[in-house]
């Protein structure tokens, strides 16, 4: 097993590298630069020409790379150009990334609390009205962009009735700012309106978010249960009269979990993917949201961070989960 | 699984939770008071709120506005520094400042400035006339990547310490506590007018070297800005209180030693808040009290609402630039008066333009000194345009013609439709039309050499013609027009050095009317097409908010009702 993660582990610096590789040159190729961004439209070509000269801009795209490589290789990954001017790139991933985790983390949570037990239901009540319904109610979920479900709950629940913050993260509160996960950072510090004000901001754009995973969650547990119900070591659960309850965690339950758990990992993909148009619609500084505003201002350093730390994020997370896999499923163990 | 190891995780949690609960102390110096979100209304002080929120379209720069060039870092930087020169609210016009007078010698090349007395920073340091002369001094002796940044520096002063001779800046001497004199290297009417650019507020001497204000560097790509670009601290109504990256808020306390009227508000909240429908539902569900720019098409919408869309005086101009660098029949004058008459300007502000806009007869707006009043619109006369492109032997033009995408200026509110209106009417005289559209970083470049035709425009920095015409057609290598193609360019260029180098005031003025008539009726090097109001809007609990052409705001007089 550890052999296992060691391998997986050298293959995802081999990964980085590449793809740290692809992002230089491909974001070079865009049109339009950084300096743009940052003397906007008044600047002249000669304005530009002496900032670009500055910041190297002007030197050919090989050099530019041995430069960076360079940097990198001392730890230096560049100041942000536009996201935050100045700062270090990556302290900006640091200060986003807990906004998308908490953002993420919560949506998660929601699609698999609703969407377990509605896919568990769902199967064993295979036909029924509800069964129906759950499965057009996940095909919304599936077919529905999910910033069109993010803009209907701000006009509804925000806008029109006031019930929750329009955008943002938090309250402007002045709060005590600890590990950057803010529900957690107002209950360490005891600032609970804090806690509230960043759970109540985030009801919204994590429910609009949810809606993707709980569709793929419900589809696959449902389908799953169907699957495992009809298998002979359920029916000699059933035979030998142990309770619904040790039949349903130990026999059916577990065993239907694993493709849920496989795809559960698939779906952090997607939900970053998602939550780039959650943040958006809301405000939300997060990932999503840097990643947007960086493309715009060209912010190469910002850009290359996000996407590479984006990328590791996502091969790690399938390595916890196929990590889990084993965990769940000792066959997986003794291959 | 046994009881004790069910529990084992959620003992685990609470026992991680109470550690990390023991070592996390609060930071807040007492309760939240300001809270900006419609669960936790300001303190108050009878009956106006304490707090007012504004969202801006995207977080400040840098918070040293020397390095700066965006709206969002001015709109701080102006309620915290002052300059020795400012702007009468409401208008483009000067009015003293941290300066109570200020008089050129006979050579028009050494002002004396008398200062204010009895003006502190907020760091206690006292404003005198050596503070000012240090200002200048600090922001004429940049380092290579400061000259680089510095572009409201390079635009008016020209060059920096390394190339002092060129520079219009010569000196800046203390000639007594409170007088200056300050020297320039040639007579331009853009002084002393360029003293009242936000860009160059004054900034507490100590802490310009406390911050080692001048130790901006390069990292990787971009810059990195010294200590003194997070600590501003200047003489002006509100004191810096902190900016937040996690929410994106700037947060700004009042001067209570503040030597004029102290600002009304307590506190001033500014978000960061990019896109433009989040403003307005922000506006609606009172999560903030105001923002800038709304879209025109909002603006009965949000006045239905209750708010107030505060309409300024326009002070831009909406063009369609002509480049003839890969299309030489726009060297001819009759392909450019043709495409002119060819565009239908009066329906064109009355279907695409907020209320308040006007079609344009030239490059500057009615309010500057300068303007030539004799001057009529070019009338829309398709026949008219199809006999002069006929006449020039051009019948059959084509123009790669192209407009920005995702992107909207207070001159253009939406470059789409005005695009499509524009080509429609090019195509109903004969014109093939093109279509490109760029994204606006892009967009920026390739106008110099690519389009034909373009869409741009320009808000005046100040009370100035030649900081609209000059940054049009001044450079004569280097501009959008690629007016050196031009047989006029040379002239052009040199007539805008000559009048802006008139001592006389009247002289000047009169030079420049007749600039803008030879630019209109003789050169037509660009299509000035309108002059468009921006607006900004606030609830209805806002009092106070004075409207500036310029954009630049103050929000030291508002109010906000609402309080307890």
């Amino acid at each position: 097993m550890l052999r296992y993660i060691v391998r997986r582990l050298a293959q995802l610096v081999g990964v980085t590298v590449v793809l740290s590789m692809l992002l230089f040159f491909w974001l070079r190729s865009l049109p339009g630069g950084p300096v743009n961004a940052m003397l906007g439209e008044r600047a002249t070509p000669d304005q530009k020409a002496r900032l670009e000269a500055v910041l190297g801009l002007d030197q050919p795209l090989h050099i530019q790379y041995v430069a960076y490589v360079g940097r990198i290789l001392r730890g230096e990954f560049g100041n942000s150009s536009a996201v935050l001017p100045g700062a270090d790139a990556m302290d900006i991933f640091l200060a986003r990334f807990p906004a998308t985790i908490e953002l993420s983390l919560v949506a998660v949570t929601i699609a698999i609390i609703a969407a377990i037990p509605l896919g568990y239901i769902a199967a064993r009540r295979h036909g029924s009205i509800l069964d129906n319904a759950t499965i057009v109610g996940s095909l919304v979920g599936i077919a529905v962009p999910v910033f069109f479900t993010a803009f209907l709950l701000k006009y509804w629940f925000a806008v029109k009735y006031g019930w929750l913050p329009v955008s943002g993260r938090q309250a402007n509160l002045g709060c005590t700012r600890i590990t950057k996960f803010f529900i957690l950072d107002g209950l360490m510090t005891r600032e609970f309106d804090c806690a509230a004000s960043a759970l109540k901001h985030l009801i919204l754009p994590s429910i609009a978010l949810a809606t993707i995973p709980f569709a793929v969650i419900f589809r696959i547990t449902r389908a799953s249960v169907l699957d495992v119900v009809s298998e002979d070591y359920v029916r000699t659960a059933e035979a030998k009269g142990l309770t619904n309850r040790v039949i349903r965690s130990r026999h059916i339950l577990r065993n239907a979990m694993l493709p849920v758990l496989t795809i559960i990992g698939l779906q952090v993909g997607s939900l970053l993917a998602g939550a780039i148009l959650t943040e958006t619609v809301f405000n939300y500084p997060g990932i999503g949201e840097a990643l947007v505003s960086s493309f715009r201002g060209r912010d190469y350093a910002v850009l290359q961070i996000l996407i590479l730390m984006a990328a590791v994020v996502f091969v790690l997370v399938n390595l916890i989960v196929d990590v889990l896999y084993a965990v769940v499923d000792p066959r997986v163990r003794t291959r | 699984m046994t009881h004790k190891r069910k529990a084992a995780p959620i003992v685990g949690l609470t026992a991680a939770a109470l550690v990390l609960t023991a070592c996390a102390t609060s930071e807040r110096d007492e309760p939240a008071d300001t809270g900006t979100d419609t669960s936790t209304e300001g303190s108050d002080s009878g009956t106006f709120k304490d707090v007012f929120t504004f969202g801006g379209a995207g977080a400040p720069v840098t918070f040293d506005p020397y390095y700066a060039s965006d709206g969002e870092t001015f709109r701080v930087s102006r309620q915290i520094f002052e300059n020795l020169i400012g702007i009468t609210p409401g208008t483009a016009d000067l009015e003293p400042e941290l300066a109570e007078s200020w008089e050129p010698d006979d050579s028009g090349l050494v002002w004396t400035f008398k200062l204010r007395e009895g003006v502190t920073f907020h760091d206690g340091t006292e404003f005198n006339a050596e503070a000012a002369c240090a200002n200048f001094e600090r922001m004429f002796d940049q380092n290579e990547v400061g000259e680089g940044a510095a572009y409201y520096w390079g635009s008016t002063f020209g060059s920096f310490k390394s190339d002092a001779a060129n520079s219009l800046y010569q000196g800046c001497e203390p000639t007594g506590d409170y007088e200056l004199e300050f020297t320039i290297s040639r007579v331009t009417s853009k002084f002393p007018a360029i003293l009242s650019l936000t860009s160059f507020g004054m900034q507490s001497p100590k802490a310009l070297e406390e911050g080692n204000a001048n130790g901006i560097e390069r990292a990787g790509e971009a810059l990195a800005y010294p200590d003194n670009a997070n600590n501003p601290v200047g003489t002006g109504p509100y004191k810096f209180g902190g900016y937040d990256e996690a929410t994106r808020t700037v947060t700004l306390d009042r001067n209570d030693d503040y030597w004029g009227e102290p600002a009304k508000t307590k506190q001033i909240v500014i978000r960061a808040i990019p896109d433009e429908s989040t403003r307005r539902q922000e506006l609606q569900a009172g999560g903030i009290d105001g923002y800038d720019l709304p879209n025109p098409v909002d603006w009965q919408g949000l006045t239905d609402a209750g708010m107030k869309v505060e309409v300024r005086p326009p002070f831009n101009v909406f063009y369609v630039g002509l480049n003839p660098t890969n299309n030489e029949a726009l060297l001819d004058l009759r392909v450019r008066q043709a495409i002119y008459h060819a565009i239908n300007r009066e329906q064109l502000v009355q279907s695409q333009l907020p209320e308040g806009a006007s079609v344009a007869t030239q490059f500057v707006p009615d309010t500057i000194e300068g303007y030539n009043a004799d001057l009529e619109p070019y009338a829309y006369d398709p026949e008219k345009a199809k006999q002069l492109l006929a006449d020039a032997g051009h019948s059959d033009l084509k123009l790669v013609f192209a407009w920005p995408s995702e992107v909207t200026r207070p001159y253009m509110p939406d470059p789409q439709g005005l695009y499509d209106a524009i080509r429609t009417d090019l195509e109903a005289v004969g014109i093939t039309i093109e279509t490109v559209t760029d994204p606006w970083g892009q967009y920026l470049d390739k106008a110099y050499t690519e389009y034909d035709a373009h869409f741009l425009g320009w808000t005046g920095d100040f009370n100035s013609v030649d900081n609209f015409l000059a940054s049009f057609f001044g450079n004569l290598e280097n501009n959008r027009f690629a007016t050196n193609l031009q047989d006029f360019g040379a002239e052009l260029s040199a007539e805008l050095v000559a009048a802006d180098g008139i001592a006389d005031e009247a002289e000047r003025t009169a030079a420049y009317e007749e600039i803008n008539r030879r630019i209109m009726e003789e050169w037509l090097p660009a299509l000035p097409i309108s002059h468009s109001p921006p607006a900004i809007v606030v609830s209805s609990d806002v009092e106070g908010l004075i409207p500036s052409p310029l954009t630049a705001e103050r929000f030291d007089t508002i109010t906000v009702a609402g309080g307890n």
